[in-house]
């Protein structure tokens, strides 16, 4: 069938499956937002592109399907820079699709033009400048492949506008080649049965859970194994809600505000099982001294993780859910009660806390009633800084997918959109994006997306009028010497919801906190919470840069 | 250390971009870099000299062969295998100096290609070592251009 290039592209998304795009028009997508208009594709328009881009990101995050934005040209475009790089340091799948000047003129200076894929190369996984009509539609299949396999990542395609409206015999590809790209998804036998052997000689391991655990979706398979093995968890910030933190054998999240007892485990730990994480400088802290008697099993699906920063003595490349359900046959129970026990004297004697005493609102307090209320069926998404940090301490995670924050770039604005992004793909749940007042900023513009189209997102904000956690840190290693943090002239967030049409509340007494979160939560519609918070309160345990994670401050230890 | 690194891609637009970003993006200066297409025209090989810690040019080489247009990435540091260089110099070469320059020229087994009425043009292929020691043979008259393709390599034996 004879087809526009535009017909081609929507076509193609179709086949993905793909329920929604989230973007902004312009001059060079004209072509494809007309096939748009009348395709069973839902278009969301964002109020800028970056948070059409996190959107995307956080529908897939939340859904685990591939996420689709669409821009425009030129600063269309480089407004999905930050989106791009965000989901690439996460390892999330989306495709990216920017409109392109006339082939001809690439490279003129046209009007509109920017080098996108030049722009986005060191961030993306890959990308593609459409050149030949004829080459669409198997481009789109492997885009939507490439995003979704392996190591996940974005994926952008570059689509000049002259291909958009030129016609052509519509040629759907039957499957995916690529001969560069074989994603290795069975573990190596051998090396499994050496892990298990370790693991089961083990006196004090630790299975230490990333992203990884997400992407494969084997949060089942995890549970399993460390049951079986009898072996306790401990997550990152990518790996919230992978592993229930309501169970015996979880640890939290480890790190550099991650509990102290994940810490001490995984400081004195003699093997450390790591699964789809990558020894991240924010969880090592100083390299030498990060679990320095352990052997170190890790199981990842990117070869290139493997000793990146840390030498690994027991790699396993392949994916995860693979491997655990394998490496499961392999491994028994050991009670190994000295370690146990000692973990227990860690739990008991620092535990995560904070002072609830007085009527100022604490941020934890907030965060604690925000879990309760929500009973299990809410996603949160995060901003960047301590409303994120105090979101991953304070929220009690129990389920994959649930937990959707900016980890690797951390991008501040990213909360907000990919609520909206997960409110889509998750009609039924409750989705909170836990903000600073700082940050909501960044992206408060898609105020006015959630009210269009009633995407019921509750935002609580917790309000200190710092960026918060610069100040902590300028707080505890610059003298106290607060340099541009004060957010002074930060607007009437309840006026401000209002003027978009969203409902606000302002919080400024602790009794106050849940009745509120409840009233939002019974509400059907996008609602801001402005909690006035502790401007003084900070984030602990906290490891100072570049020491050691068991030498925390803020912990009793 | 001196790593040469070949690398099977396939013949698209930006490959060669990607994986100069990659490397330089680690703050490695390349050496030399030669492309060409092989016996099958959709792939090429892509020969890439670089000197530099070897932990981190290992993680290098591994984001490479993530690259989804790059098919196989093979580091030749610790394989057998056969390098050359190509050079083309113009050297002066006064009169009464020209029988020594081709002497030297000959004992290297390199070609004079063109001869002109102060110089000459030399074309020569081997290993890098090959090629500096004939050229500090050369120094000495005078080089007034020099060019070359950067190192080709291929595994000894079959493969």
């Amino acid at each position: 069938m004879i087809k526009t290039g535009s017909q081609i592209l929507v076509d193609a998304l179709i086949r993905e499956g793909v329920e929604y795009v989230f973007g902004i028009p312009g001059g060079a997508v004209l072509p494809l937002f007309d096939v748009l208009f009348e395709s069973p594709i839902k278009f969301i328009l964002t109020r800028h592109e970056q948070g059409a881009g996190h959107a995307a990101d956080g529908y897939a995050r939340a859904t685990g399907k591939v996420g689709v934005c669409l821009a425009t040209s030129g600063p269309g475009a480089t407004n999905l820079a930050t989106a791009i790089a965000t989901a690439y340091m996460d390892s999330i799948p989306v495709v990216a699709i920017t409109g392109q000047v006339k082939t001809f003129l690439i490279g003129n200076d046209a009007f509109q033009e920017a080098d996108i894929i030049g722009i986005t190369r060191p961030i993306t996984k890959h990308s593609y400048l459409v050149k030949d009509i004829k080459d669409l539609a198997r481009i789109v299949k492997e885009s939507f492949y490439i995003a979704n396999t392996g190591r996940r990542g974005p994926v952008l395609i570059d689509l000049p506008v002259d291909i958009t409206m030129e016609k052509c015999e519509e040629i759907i590809p039957a499957e995916v080649n690529l001969p560069g790209y074989k994603p290795k998804y069975e573990g190596n036998i051998r090396q499994i049965k050496i892990a298990a052997e370790v693991i089961n000689n083990s006196k004090r391991p630790v299975v230490y859970t990333g992203g990884g655990i997400i992407a494969s979706d084997c949060s089942k398979e995890l549970l399993e194994f460390s049951e079986k093995g009898n072996l306790p968890v401990t997550t990152t910030l990518m790996g919230l809600g992978g592993f229930p933190e309501d169970h015996h054998l979880s640890l939290g999240m480890l790190g550099m505000h991650g509990t102290a007892y994940a810490n001490f485990a995984v400081t004195e730990s003699d093997v450390l099982i790591a699964i789809g994480a990558r020894f991240d400088d924010r969880i090592t802290g100083k390299i030498d001294e990060f679990a320095p008697d352990a052997k170190i099993i890790h199981i990842d699906i990117d070869p290139s993780s493997i000793s990146k920063s840390i030498e690994v003595d027991i790699p396993v490349v392949g994916d995860a859910k693979n491997i655990l359900k394998e490496l499961k046959k392999y491994i028994h129970f050991v009670e190994r009660r000295e370690w146990f026990d000692k973990i227990k004297h860690w739990k008991e004697k620092s535990p995560l806390s904070y002072n609830n005493n007085g009527n100022v609102i604490k941020p934890q307090y907030v965060i604690e009633q925000i879990c309760d209320v929500a009973r299990g069926n809410a996603i949160i998404t995060t901003e960047v800084g301590q409303n994120q940090m105090w979101a991953a301490q304070f929220f009690t995670f129990t389920k994959p997918r649930t937990f959707l924050s900016s980890g690797g770039l951390g991008t501040m604005g990213y909360g907000f959109p990919a609520a909206i992004g997960a409110q889509l793909g998750c009609p039924d749940k409750i989705v909170v994006d836990i903000a600073g007042d700082g940050s909501i900023q960044m992206n408060i513009q898609e105020l006015s997306t959630v009210v269009r189209l009633n995407i019921p997102v509750k935002i609580a904000i917790l309000n200190n009028g710092y960026l918060g956690m610069v100040r902590q840190w300028q707080e505890l290693f610059y003298n106290k010497r607060y340099s541009g943090v004060n957010l002074d002239g930060n607007p009437d967030f309840v006026k401000l919801a209002e003027a978009y049409g969203a409902k606000g509340f302002l919080v400024e007494k602790k009794e106050d906190v849940r009745p509120t979160i409840e009233k939002a939560f019974s509400l059907h519609g996008p609602v801001i919470m402005d909690f006035r918070i502790d401007p003084s309160e900070n984030v602990f345990p906290m490891v100072p840069a570049g020491q050691a994670i068991h030498r925390m401050i803020g912990t009793m230890a | 250390m001196r790593h040469v690194i070949s690398i099977l891609v396939e013949n698209k637009v930006g490959i060669l971009a990607r994986i100069t970003g990659l490397i330089s993006g680690r703050g490695f200066n390349i050496d030399s870099l030669a492309v060409g297409e092989t016996e099958n025209p959709a792939f090429s090989r892509i020969t890439i000299v670089v000197r530099g810690d070897d932990a981190i040019l290992e993680q290098v080489r591994k984001q490479i062969g993530k690259i989804i247009d790059v098919v196989k990435v093979i580091d030749f540091t610790t394989e057998e295998f056969i390098e050359r260089d190509l050079m083309l110099l113009k050297v002066n070469s006064p009169l009464g100096k020209r029988g020594e320059i081709i002497e030297i020229v000959t004992i290297f087994r390199g070609k004079i290609v063109d001869v002109g009425q102060k110089d000459l043009i030399i074309e020569i292929a081997g290993t890098e070592d090959k090629l500096e020691a004939m050229l500090s043979l050369l120094r000495p008259y005078g080089i007034k251009e020099l060019v070359r393709t950067g190192s080709i390599a291929i595994a000894r034996g079959t493969k």
